[in-house]
Formats: C-alpha cells, structure tokens, sequence
C-alpha cells in the first residue's frame, strides 16, 4: 500500500506530498502522522505542497485537519510551497485554512517553526 | 431570369462614374481618404458585383461566385472602421449605387415598366444585402478593437513591481470586477513565487469606490496570498473608503492596512529586519522613523 513517507527532523516532522493526493491516501497520512507525533514527542510538523497541483475540498479540509489535530497534540503546522492555482482553488471552494500556518518554502517553513518554538521557550524561561 | 447582370456588365462604366460621382457629393471624407483610393476601391467592388452578378445568383449573396465581392466589401468596411468613418458612411458607400444602377435600369427597360419594377426590386434587394454586410463587417471590426483595448488595459492595470528584496507592491488601478480580480490575483501569486516575496502591498489608491464585492476580491487574494505564505498588506484606504468599509460592515481585522504606501513599506522592511538610516550617519537606526519624515517631505 502507497504511504507518503514522514521524516524526523530534530523536534519536527518533515512531509513533503509529491503525488496525486487521493481520498485514501489523505486518510492514511493522517493516521500516520498523528501516530508519529505522539510516537516523537514533535514540536512542530511541516507539509510541503509545492508538487501538488490540484487540490479538492476533501484535501483542503483534511489540511486544516491535520493542523487541528496536531495542534491538540501540542505541535505546530506550517504549510509551505502552495502553488498559486492551488491556493487560487482553495480560496474559491471557500476554506481560508485558518488555523494552518504557511510559508513560501522549505526553507522559510523551517524558520517559522523554529521562530515559534524559540518564542515558546522564551516565554516559558521568561 | 433576371436581366440585372446583363445591364450592370454592359452599362459597368456608367454606374461606376456616376456613383463615383454621387458619392464624390454625398459621403466622400477628403479628411480621411483620398480621391484615387476611392475610385479603386468602387472599380474593384464594380468588377466584383458584375462578376458576383454574371455567375451566381442575383437575389442572394451565398455561393461561390460572390465569394470575391463578400470578401472586399468585409475589407472595404474594416479599414474604414478603423480610419474613422461612421456606420452611415460606410453603408452609405454601398446604397449611393443605387441611383445610377436604377438610371442604368430605366435606360434599358423604359418600354416595359413590369420589367423595369422587377429589376428595380432585384437591385434593391441586391444592394441592401450588400449594405447590411458592410454594416456587420464594420461593426465587427470595431468590436474587435474594443475586445483588444480591454483585454490591454487590462494588462496594462495590473502590474506587480517588486519595492525590496521579498517585498511586492501591486498598485490597483480602476474599479476591481471579478474578471480583473482573476487577473490580479493570478499575476500576484505568480510573482509571489516567482521572486520568493514575504511581503505584498496592494495599494488601493487608485480603486474610486470599495464596495462589498471589491472588499470581497480583495480578501480572496489576500487570503491566497496567505495561503502561499505571503503576507498581504493593504495601503492607500482614502477617508471616505475607510467610512464606506465600516458602514458597510466589512471586516478587514484580519488584515494589516495603512494610509500610504510609504507606511506600508516601512512596515515591510521593519518585519525584514531592514532599517533605514540617514546616509551621513547621523540617523537614528529607527526602522520607521527616518522613512516617515521623508515621505511626508515628498507631500
């Protein structure tokens, strides 16, 4: 059975989507990574989109889902590489992603995690 | 079987002098055409018609044989849309034939008047036809040509200009309907890709008036901005759209807006990291300050 492969970074979870996300496979990630963070211990999950390039309701809802639930969790979620035609479609089918945090990369996505942690631990020192 | 091609091939140089001389008093615009394109052009819608007329039928305009005469008369009122005539001209070009083909008519068939009616009315029907073509040609070109300078300015309205490295300015110029909404949203994203921009200002200044379904075009682009991991800040709301906004209970609170442009910069460059100084030093290394009293210098 296809899994789309989720990988340890220091305290976060790194999930790079590069095929056609289908009902089924939407389902399992979210299984997997929930499991995974639990498993972990991660402070922080980022999911980069930059192949997809067609999305549905299902998977849009599913993202904002995966940030709820990993949220609850006590993870972050940052959503990097939307392309403009996806992010053109997700506005149009009405979901804002409210809860999800987004950069323009990989790179950039990894600081924002980094920078909320960081403002965590400071807040908690200070 | 009609005689009408018999008389326009025999009397074809009449007719042709005499409209060209009815039309020399009637519509002929020295302003926007010459006396020699003139006369080519009737000479060849002439030899045209006679040979539409000599090989096809009279009473219509399909078929093969008219083929040459739709052609050049679509040609004839195209450029002449463009020159600047107007649709009654241009009809007019085709319908002043009419009196020296009805000469040429009752010269030929003064002994018979059931006859001379009958061609009468064919050459009626025939230059109608060819006068509603010219019509739908002209009118064909000029919407043309409008299509064309829409889909221009509407290319021409959106340009998206890069301020600062990962800081992109998109000033909006003109009312924001759903199709230019597209066009902003799409060229936004793109650049916002392209140049790994953080920052998007879009300047309202030049929108007149921000009613629900602009405010509404505005979120949505915002919010896929958003969804990219583009931040997008508003500038250039004018006083009386800030009172429209709010009258209109539009919620903006989940977007950053300021007054000017400028401010919106400096906003930028100060979630950059960026500050701006004076260049002899004396500065203070305030990110926004120094940005401000400039600005309100230029005013």
């Amino acid at each position: 059975m296809e899994r789309i492969p989720i990988l340890r970074m220091g305290q976060f979870l790194l999930v790079t989507i590069q095929v056609d996300m289908h009902d089924q496979l939407a389902l399992q990630l979210q299984d997997d990574l929930t499991q995974k963070i639990s498993d972990t211990g991660a402070k922080g999950v980022l999911i980069d989109i930059s192949t997809l390039e067609i999305v549905d309701s299902f998977i849009g809802r599913m993202l904002a889902n995966i940030a709820a639930m990993a949220r609850v969790l006590d993870a972050e979620t940052v959503v990097t590489g939307m392309q403009p035609a996806v992010a053109i479609t997700l506005v149009e089918l009405g979901m804002s992603l409210a809860g999800v945090r987004t950069a323009l990369n990989v790179e950039s996505g990894m600081e924002l995690l980094y920078q909320m942690r960081g403002d965590f631990h400071s807040e908690l020192e200070g | 079987m009609s005689k009408l091609p018999d008389i326009l091939t025999r009397h074809q140089n009449q007719i042709q002098a005499d409209w060209i001389k009815q039309m020399v008093g009637t519509v002929k615009r020295a302003d926007l055409m010459s006396d020699t394109e003139l006369r080519e052009q009737s000479r060849d819608l002439m030899a045209a018609i006679v040979f539409g007329a000599k090989d096809g039928n009279v009473g219509t305009l399909e078929g093969d044989a008219w083929e040459g005469a739709r052609q050049l008369l679509t040609d004839i009122s195209a450029s002449r849309a463009r020159q600047g005539f107007t649709p009654s001209e241009t009809a007019t070009f085709v319908l002043s034939m009419k009196q020296p083909l009805f000469t040429a008519i009752r010269a030929e068939l003064s002994k018979s008047p059931d006859g001379m009616f009958d061609e009468i009315w064919n050459a009626t029907l025939l230059l109608d036809k060819l006068a509603l073509l010219t019509a739908d040609a002209f009118i064909e070109t000029r919407e043309q040509v409008i299509t064309r300078q829409q889909q221009e300015m509407l290319e021409l309205s959106t340009p998206v200009v890069k301020l600062w490295d990962g800081i992109l300015a998109l000033p909006i110029i003109g009312t924001l309907d759903s199709a230019r909404t597209q066009v902003v949203m799409e060229s936004l994203l793109q650049t916002v890709v392209q140049t790994n921009s953080r920052f998007a200002i879009i300047d309202i200044t030049g929108v007149p008036t921000v009613d629900t379904l602009v405010a509404q075009h505005l979120l949505k682009t915002i919010t896929a901005a958003r969804l990219m991991g583009a931040e997008c800040i508003i500038s250039g709301v004018r006083p009386q759209i800030a009172q429209t906004i709010v009258h209109l209970g539009i919620d903006l609170s989940q977007v950053i807006t300021k007054a000017k442009l400028s401010d919106a910069f400096a906003l930028c460059l100060q979630m950059n990291g960026k500050t701006v100084v004076s260049a002899n030093g004396r500065g203070k290394a305030s990110p926004v300050g120094p940005l401000r009293s400039e600005a309100k210098k230029e005013e």
